[in-house]
């Protein structure tokens, strides 16, 4: 394998193992609309943390990222439950606002050699991420955008392994959660800031839109596949891994942008596992 | 600004823009309304993500631009979505929210890969397509705005023609089917028109944007009538005003984007609407709960007075009322100083007693206080101990008609359950 | 009162500004089998979320074993309605009832041997042993209730609430929740019922409140389970009473005044 090759993979699938894990839990809890809110609307963070350094690399982006992506949750909260507007059009009103106003910010203060621009903002730059590379000394590093991710992955694996016992019983049962005296607010804070920061994180390689696919797609297919929350969380691991290694090469041989087209492969297998699914049972009934 | 407005209406292209985009919005404003109301706005937002892999194949297969092949294209991927969407909740245990998000991404990625795949390949006409994304107002043709007419002549025709149907549907969809509606053929047709909205909306705002351009005018039109044929208009009516306001600002600078700014003056409008509605708005709520608060306030001081005067205490001081009941001081100044102006006080420098009015005024709460903690023992079988703090609220909101009915049941009474006096 | 489980005093709860509860004040004795009764929307699961302190507040306050809420949580133990969760969620019978054991203290540690123990001692209580490992999907209707009542049992309190556990579940659940139920007030503990079968009333419960949105009778189920309260909770709501509701929402009034004590 080359090593930019590797370089490369090894980024895509530090991303797409980090959304997968807590994209489990975004569809267990049926709040996936509000990881695609979240998704687009840390657009006006990004794009205002840019601006201030001008750089991806900063934690001005990091802060940028978790302010606006809590700032989502609360404004669809104040929408639905105060201003008591439905749940679905507080969600779409929210999002195509800030991603609307992040856009704005864009084009009125960037010019058009920045690297933010709409492309990227769109599908991510997966495959020129190994270009950045860190080198300390005569060592390579790896690259900026997996030393961006690999923390937040870190963080992410600590806190399923430790919260687990929190994270699946609120997912399953909220009120219960609340009637044992478990704090739910603090850990739902946690939980939204994370899928905040993961995908600004993942931003300047996938984009804002396809890092939904990977937020929701593994997750989503791996539920299909079993009924044990370990093995869910392990399968949708393992099939972002599998999605990213078949994208980017089938990429890479027709030449198209890795990063959609490793969604497109995570789509067939969840389509193909559906199907399956569906076929076993109508021959058994 | 008046430059400005002399110039859409004398140069040709941006007059054009307006045009579309007044056509785009009102079309997507009367057809929101019925995503909205059915709440499936999001399902809109899967639709405009989908479109994108439908305008890069009917670009490969036609080799043009041509505005019918991309409709055409965006209208099969468009449809394909609605139809996945409820195949995938109809038949695994997935929520609609997750069928939603995979359907939306999937497709939006697909068109990613085809739109690089094109880019690709030595084809030179391909340079417009990107502006679907983030939407192409400033550049539309005349060809736009004849498939744009054309597109919106007939959704309003068929949402004139099927209006009852999507009503009652919108409504209840569990109704129309009991009385024999066609409930499958309906929902097609409303997808149908939703997908073609859709398909006119990306051209403005792009594959993201749209959603807004359905949900917030039918949102926002909610809250000022409850009628439909007025809401429809409403969503309409703010759609275009949102869509030329876009236009406008968007003009004043090079290179401004005009969707997120349509975007940007929908959200206005809904959060103005939000805040300032008359009736259920945020701050009419605010300033019902100020009105309360006074009234209770101005009718606690008027009974304690009553009180007061019923123990012997005619001519009352501030200590001797806050003897009686603990009450914020300057809010029992507010309070009083507001009785005297209506007539209800007098006063003798530090001295304050009741006026004839406010005499009256007095026993007709402290008649509704008593009248209510009999109702609650006699009909509900309330313990003495337990009916004041009910009373405390009741007594404020005892209308003439309920005080009728009140008397009739409890047979004009003369004492309360304390055996206190009730006057009349 | 020295014998209480809980006691609720003065509450009013408002959902929308429309009063859902409304100056509720009763107290419940302990050791016993305690039914809440009442049409639909009368506010029965309302007052369970109350008095375990899910939903705030517009007035009054609820003491369980004479204490605030906060210091006796753990004496408390919620079984919701059934269909309040989705049942597709991956997880086995073990799992669900094991969720019993997690408290605030030991959320970010691993479970004991001894919750396991307590856990599978509760599973056999409902006996569910054979479903041990079982997907919850794949359970029917009654299975799940048990489910939930040893997620409860798994909790080792002295009060248990239970939200509706006859609805949807066959006979010989029905059966095996009821022994069950005389087990546990036999070992002293507490249970309070939401139910709305009025025929099995008087043979399941040895205590009843009758609820509509206010409260219209307590007590032993044998003096208060008459012709005359039966017409009261369930007769439709006092049309004295409808039109002030009406008027609360209509004007966003509150339920109760605040800051105004009479001396």
């Amino acid at each position: 394998m080359e090593l930019n090759d590797f370089l490369t993979l090894l980024t895509a699938i530090t991303i797409a193992v980090s959304c997968s894990l807590l994209g489990c839990f975004l569809v267990l809890r049926k709040t996936v609309m509000v990881g695609d809110a979240i998704s687009h609307s840390v657009l006006p963070g990004i794009a205002i943390a840019y601006l201030l350094s001008s750089s991806f690399n900063s934690v001005f982006m990091l802060i940028g990222a978790a302010v606006f992506g809590v700032f989502t949750t609360l404004l669809i909260d104040f929408f639905h439950k105060k201003l008591k507007l439905q749940e679905d059009a507080s969600i779409g009103i929210t999002f195509t606002w800030l991603f609307a106003i992040g856009v704005i910010i864009i084009t009125l203060f960037t010019n058009s050699n920045t690297d933010l621009d709409q492309d990227c903002v769109l599908f991510g730059e997966l495959s020129s991420t190994f270009l950045d590379k860190i080198i300390i000394g005569d060592y390579l590093m790896g690259t900026r955008s997996f030393w961006m991710i690999f923390p937040v992955f870190l963080i992410i694996l600590v806190f399923i392994l430790f919260g687990y016992k929190g994270l699946s019983i609120i997912s399953f049962n909220e009120d219960y959660a609340k009637s044992l005296g478990i704090n739910v607010g603090f850990i739902n804070l946690i939980f939204m800031s994370l899928v905040s920061v993961t995908t600004v994180m993942s931003f300047e390689s996938v984009g804002a839109i396809l890092v939904v696919g990977l937020l929701v797609i593994p997750p989503a297919t791996a539920y299909l596949i079993t009924d044990k929350l370990k093995r869910m969380l392990i399968i949708s691991c393992f099939l972002a891994i599998t999605s990213c290694i078949i994208g980017f090469y089938l990429s890479i041989l027709i030449d198209v942008t890795a990063s959609s087209m490793i969604i497109v492969v995570s789509g067939c297998l969840f389509l193909l596992t559906f199907g399956y699914i569906n076929i076993k049972k109508t021959l058994i009934f | 600004m008046k430059d400005t407005i002399i110039y859409f209406f004398t140069d040709s292209v941006a007059f054009k823009v307006l045009i579309g985009i007044t056509i785009i919005s009102a079309t997507s404003g009367i057809v929101g309304t019925f995503s909205f109301l059915r709440k499936k706005t999001l399902v809109g937002d899967a639709i405009a993500h989908s479109l994108f892999p439908g305008i890069c194949l009917g670009f490969i297969f036609s080799g043009t631009k041509d505005p019918f092949y991309l409709m055409l294209g965006s209208l099969i991927t468009g449809w394909l979505s609605v139809w996945l969407i409820d195949v995938l909740t109809a038949k695994s245990k997935l929520s609609s929210d997750t069928s939603i998000a995979f359907v939306s991404t999937f497709f939006f990625a697909i068109g990613a890969v085809l739109l690089s795949f094109i880019s690709g390949s030595s084809n030179g006409n391909q340079s417009g397509l990107k502006d679907f994304l983030f939407g192409k107002a400033a550049t539309m043709t005349n060809d736009d705005i004849n498939v744009f007419v054309f597109l919106s002549l007939i959704i309003f025709l068929v949402v004139i023609l099927f209006f009852k149907y999507f009503q009652l549907i919108s409504f209840n969809k569990e109704f129309a089917k009991s009385i024999g509606i066609k409930v499958n053929l309906i929902e097609f047709l409303l997808s149908t028109i939703t997908v073609l909205t859709v398909a006119i909306g990306i051209q403005s705002v792009g594959v993201v944007l749209t959603s807004a351009l359905l949900i917030a005018p039918a949102a926002t039109a909610r809250y000022w009538t409850n009628n439909l044929p007025k809401m429809l208009f409403y969503s309409a009516l703010i759609g275009v005003s949102s869509g030329v306001l876009g236009v406008f600002i968007s003009s004043t600078k090079e290179n401004m984007p005009t969707g997120p700014w349509i975007v940007f003056i929908l959200f206005f409008f809904i959060l103005l609407t939000l805040l300032f509605s008359s009736n259920k708005g945020w701050f009419s709520m605010v300033r019902k709960q100020r009105i309360n608060r006074q009234k209770m306030a101005e009718e606690n001081v008027l009974k304690v007075f009553y009180q007061l005067a019923e123990l012997g205490v005619k001519n009352v001081t501030y200590s001797e009322f806050l003897n009686k009941r603990q009450m914020d001081t300057k809010e029992l100044t507010n309070t009083i100083v507001s009785l005297i102006k209506k007539g209800f006080i007098n006063n003798d420098f530090q001295l304050y007693k009741l006026s004839e009015k406010g005499e009256v005024e007095a026993a007709r709460i402290v008649r509704f206080h008593r009248l209510w903690e009999l109702y609650l023992t006699k009909r509900l079988n309330f313990k003495e101990d337990h009916i004041h703090g009910t009373a405390e609220t009741i007594e404020h909101l005892i209308t003439p008609e309920i005080e009728k009915e009140l008397l009739k049941e409890l047979k004009f009474p003369t004492a309360d359950p304390h055996n206190k006096n009730i006057p009349y | 009162m020295e014998n209480s489980s809980i006691e609720v005093h003065n509450l009013s709860v408002s959902y929308q500004n429309v009063p859902v509860l409304w100056d509720i004040d009763f107290t419940l004795p302990k050791g016993q089998i305690v039914g809440i009764i009442g049409p639909n929307g009368s506010g029965k699961s309302t007052l369970l979320k109350a008095i375990m302190g899910l939903i705030p507040l517009a007035s009054g306050n609820v003491k369980v074993l004479n204490k605030n809420l906060s210091l006796v949580r753990d004496q408390l133990a919620y079984v919701p309605q059934r269909e309040t969760v989705d049942w597709n969620f991956p997880a086995s019978v073990e799992d669900v009832v094991l969720m019993g054991r997690y408290k605030k203290g030991n959320l970010f540690r691993r479970l004991t041997k001894i919750d396991k123990v307590i856990a599978q001692e509760s599973i056999e209580k409902v006996k569910l042993e054979k479903y041990k490992g079982r997907q919850i999907s794949q359970l029917s209707g009654g299975q799940q209730q048990r489910v939930f009542i040893a997620r409860a049992l798994a909790q080792g309190a002295s009060i248990y609430i239970m939200d509706e556990p006859f609805v949807g579940v066959d006979m010989s659940t029905e059966k095996t929740i009821l022994d069950l139920l005389i087990q546990m007030k036999e070992e002293g503990k507490t249970i309070i019922i939401v139910h709305h079968d009025i025929q099995t009333v008087s043979n399941y419960f040895d205590y009843i409140v009758m609820l509509n949105t206010r409260l219209i009778a307590h007590g032993p189920t044998n003096e208060v389970l008459t012709e005359e309260n039966l017409q009261a909770t369930y007769g439709g709501q006092l049309n004295i009473i409808s039109k002030i509701q009406s008027i609360i929402k209509e004007k966003e009034f509150p339920l109760r005044e605040k800051g105004f004590e009479d001396k």
